[in-house]
C-alpha cells in the first residue's frame, strides 16, 4: 500500500506536483498515467525519498521510505533515467546493491536469470542496449523479492519485443499478488496491463479508479441511437436533460442519460428505433480528454472531436 | 545496533563499487607510479648534481622528505579518484539507486569515507614506503637516510596518511559540488594554485596564511625540516585533517536536504 497525502513539489514558481492525494491498492497493478511533464517521475522520486516534498507526505506500508531499514526487501524501483555506472558489469551492479541490503549473493544470479541477462552478466552495462538496460533495472528492482514495485516508464523506448517482455512481466507480478505502480504516458499499454488507474495532469489528480470506471467517466462514452424520427426523440431526450448531438444517417449520440432510460423514453413516446447501442470510449480517448487541458506543452493539435455535431455547432 | 548493521552492509557495498570499476585500479596504480617514479627521478638528478652543489646545500640536504616529494603530483591522482567516487554516481544517475537502497544518506557517506580512506591509506603507504626505499637506494652514494633514523618512520607513514587525506578531501569536494569538473578544479586550486597565490601576498601575511593551507600543513607530516615557517607536526596534522573532515561534514549537511 502506497499513500500520498497532499504531496506537493515546487520548483521555483512551477508546481510540479500539486497537493496530490492518492492511494495505490495492494495486490494490483496500478497504472500511473499522465502526459509528459505531469509530475509522475517527481511523485515517484518523492515516494522513494529521493526528492523531498515541499509539503505533504508519502508513505509505503504506513511508513516513510527512509524509515525502512533495508528497503530493497520491501520496495523495488526502476526509475526513468538509467541508474547504472556504465563501467560496471551487470553482475557488479547487482552485487553492490545486494550487499547494501544484505541480500544473499546467490540472488544476483537468480534475478539475472529472471530477466534473461545471465549470458551478459560479465559485460559492462555501458554497452547494453536500451532494452538490456531496462532488464537490468528490473533485475535490480526484483533483487530483494519485494512485495511492492515502482516502475517509471518501463516500456519507454523499447522495441516491440522488449515491450511484450515487460508487459508479460508486469502480468506475472500481478498474478503473484504484488503491488505495482507503473507510470506511463502510453494509454494502450495501461489498458493491457493495469487493473487500476490514477490519472494526473499538471501535478494534480484528475481521475482514479478501475480502468472501466475511468473509461465510463469519459464523455466520449455515449449511446448511439438511429431513428427515422430524429426531431421527436431529440425533443424528448433534451427535456430529460440529455446532451444530444446528431450524426449523419439519422443517428443521435447521447450522453448523460442511461441506455435503459433512452429505450424506455422511446417506447413511451412510440418512437421507432433502428439502433440503440452503447459506445465505450477507448482508454486513449478518455485519457486525451482528461488530460487535454493539463499538458505542459500544448499545441494547436486537438484530440479528434466527435463526428460532426450540431449541439455545439462545430464552430471551433 | 541497527545503524551499525546498515553501515557495515554499505561498507561492503562501497567496497564492491570501488573495485568493480577498472578506472579505480588505474588511478591507484598511477598514484603509486607517480610517487615512486618521481622519487627516482628527483633522487637521481640530485646524485648527478651533487658535486656541483655548494657545501652548505649539501649539509642542509634532507633525504627523507626529499624522496617523498613526488606526492605533490601524485596527490592529484588520488584526489581526483576521491572526487570521482562521488561525482561518478551523480554523473551516471547511479546515486538514485544508491539512495533508494539506503535512504539514510549519512550512512552512505560514512561508508564511502571509511572504504575510500582505508583503500587510499593502503595505496598511500605503499607509495610512500616504496618511494622512500628506492630514493634512499639511489641517494646512498651521497647522503641517504635509514628507516631507523630519528623521524624517518614517522615521515614515511605520514606521507601515506597525507595521500589518504587528500583522497578523502577530494571525496568531500565531490559530495559538495556533485560535478566532476567543478570538484577537480577546486581540488587543484586548493592544493596547488592557492599556495602559489598566497605566496604573492606581502610578508608576513604570505607565510602566516600559507602554513594553514592543506598542502603546507600536510607537508609537516612527511617533511622533517622546512625551509619556510611551518606548523609543528602535531598542529599540522590537525589542520590538515580539518580539510577532508570539514569538506565531508559540509557535504553531509548538503546531502541531507537536497534532491538526489
Amino acid at each position: 500500500m502506497i499513500e500520498t497525502t497532499e504531496l506537493t513539489k515546487r520548483y521555483g514558481d512551477k508546481l510540479a506536483v500539486d497537493h496530490l492525494t492518492m492511494s495505490i491498492p495492494s495486490g494490483q497493478v496500478t497504472g500511473f498515467l499522465g502526459p509528459n511533464g505531469a509530475g509522475k517521475s517527481t511523485t515517484m522520486r518523492m515516494i522513494l525519498d529521493l526528492d523531498s516534498p515541499t509539503s505533504g507526505s508519502a508513505k509505503v506500508n504506513g511508513r516513510r521510505y527512509r524509515d525502512i531499514r533495508f528497503p530493497l526487501h520491501e520496495v523495488g524501483s526502476l526509475l526513468e533515467a538509467k541508474s547504472v555506472h556504465p563501467a560496471r558489469t551487470a553482475r557488479g551492479h547487482l552485487q553492490w546493491l545486494a550487499d547494501s541490503n544484505r541480500i544473499p549473493r546467490k540472488r544476483v544470479d537468480e534475478v539475472l536469470e529472471l530477466v534473461g541477462l545471465s549470458a551478459v552478466a560479465k559485460k559492462r552495462a555501458g554497452g547494453f542496449s536500451l532494452g538490456m538496460g531496462q532488464r537490468l533495472g528490473i533485475a535490480a528492482a526484483m533483487l530483494g523479492d519485494p512485495q511492492t514495485l515502482l516502475l517509471d516508464e518501463p516500456v519507454n523506448g523499447l522495441d516491440p519485443e522488449g515491450i511484450v517482455w515487460v508487459r508479460s512481466f508486469l502480468r506475472s507480478l500481478a498474478a503473484e499478488g504484488r503491488t505495482v505502480l507503473v507510470s506511463s504516458h502510453l494509454m494502450s499499454e495501461m489498458a493491457l496491463t493495469a487493473d487500476h488507474l490514477i490519472v494526473i495532469g499538471a501535478g494534480r489528480l484528475i481521475s482514479q479508479g478501475s480502468v472501466a470506471d475511468v473509461v465510463a467517466g469519459s464523455s466520449s462514452s455515449h449511446v448511439l441511437v438511429r431513428t427515422p424520427d430524429v426531431s421527436r426523440l431529440m425533443a424528448v431526450l433534451t427535456a430529460e436533460g440529455a446532451e444530444v448531438s446528431t450524426d449523419v444517417d439519422h443517428a443521435l449520440r447521447i450522453r448523460k442519460v442511461s441506455i435503459e432510460r433512452i429505450g424506455q423514453l422511446a417506447a413511451d413516446n412510440a418512437v421507432i428505433l433502428h439502433e440503440l447501442s452503447p459506445q465505450a470510449a477507448s482508454l486513449e480517448q478518455a485519457f486525451m480528454e482528461l488530460t487535454h487541458d493539463s499538458g505542459e506543452y500544448q499545441t494547436e493539435l486537438k484530440p479528434p472531436p466527435p463526428p460532426s455535431t450540431t449541439s455545439d455547432g462545430g464552430s471551433n | 545496533m541497527e545503524p551499525i548493521i546498515v553501515l557495515w552492509a554499505n561498507v561492503r557495498a562501497e567496497w564492491v563499487k570501488l573495485r568493480s570499476v577498472r578506472s579505480t585500479l588505474w588511478a591507484l596504480a598511477i598514484t603509486i607510479g607517480i610517487t615512486v617514479g618521481l622519487s627516482a627521478l628527483f633522487c637521481s638528478t640530485r646524485v648527478a648534481r651533487w658535486d656541483r652543489m655548494g657545501r652548505g646545500a649539501q649539509l642542509i640536504f634532507e633525504p627523507i622528505g626529499f624522496s617523498l616529494n613526488g606526492m605533490f603530483l601524485s596527490q592529484l591522482a588520488i584526489g581526483v579518484l576521491g572526487v570521482l567516487v562521488m561525482t561518478s554516481e551523480y554523473g551516471t544517475g547511479q546515486i538514485r539507486a544508491t539512495f533508494a537502497a539506503t535512504p539514510t544518506r549519512g550512512t552512505v557517506l560514512l561508508a564511502k569515507m571509511k572504504v575510500f580512506f582505508l583503500a587510499s591509506l593502503v595505496v598511500g603507504e605503499i607509495s610512500s614506503f616504496a618511494a622512500f626505499f628506492l630514493g634512499q637506494a639511489i641517494l646512498s652514494s651521497k647522503s641517504s637516510a635509514s628507516i631507523t633514523d630519528p623521524g624517518a618512520l614517522r615521515a614515511v607513514l605520514g606521507g601515506g596518511l597525507y595521500l589518504a587525506g587528500i583522497g578523502v578531501f577530494g571525496l568531500g569536494l565531490g559530495v559538495i559540488l556533485r560535478r566532476t569538473a567543478g570538484a577537480i578544479a577546486v581540488l587543484v586550486a586548493s592544493v596547488m594554485i592557492l599556495p602559489q597565490l598566497v605566496e604573492l601576498l606581502p610578508s608576513p601575511w604570505n607565510d602566516d596564511i600559507s602554513k594553514y593551507l592543506p598542502s603546507p600543513a600536510g607537508q609537516t607530516l612527511f617533511h622533517i625540516t622546512s625551509a619556510r615557517p611551518s606548523l609543528s607536526t602535531g598542529v599540522g596534522l590537525l589542520v590538515f585533517l580539518a580539510y577532508p573532515l570539514g569538506a565531508c561534514l559540509l557535504g553531509w549537511a548538503l546531502l541531507r536536504t537536497r534532491d538526489a
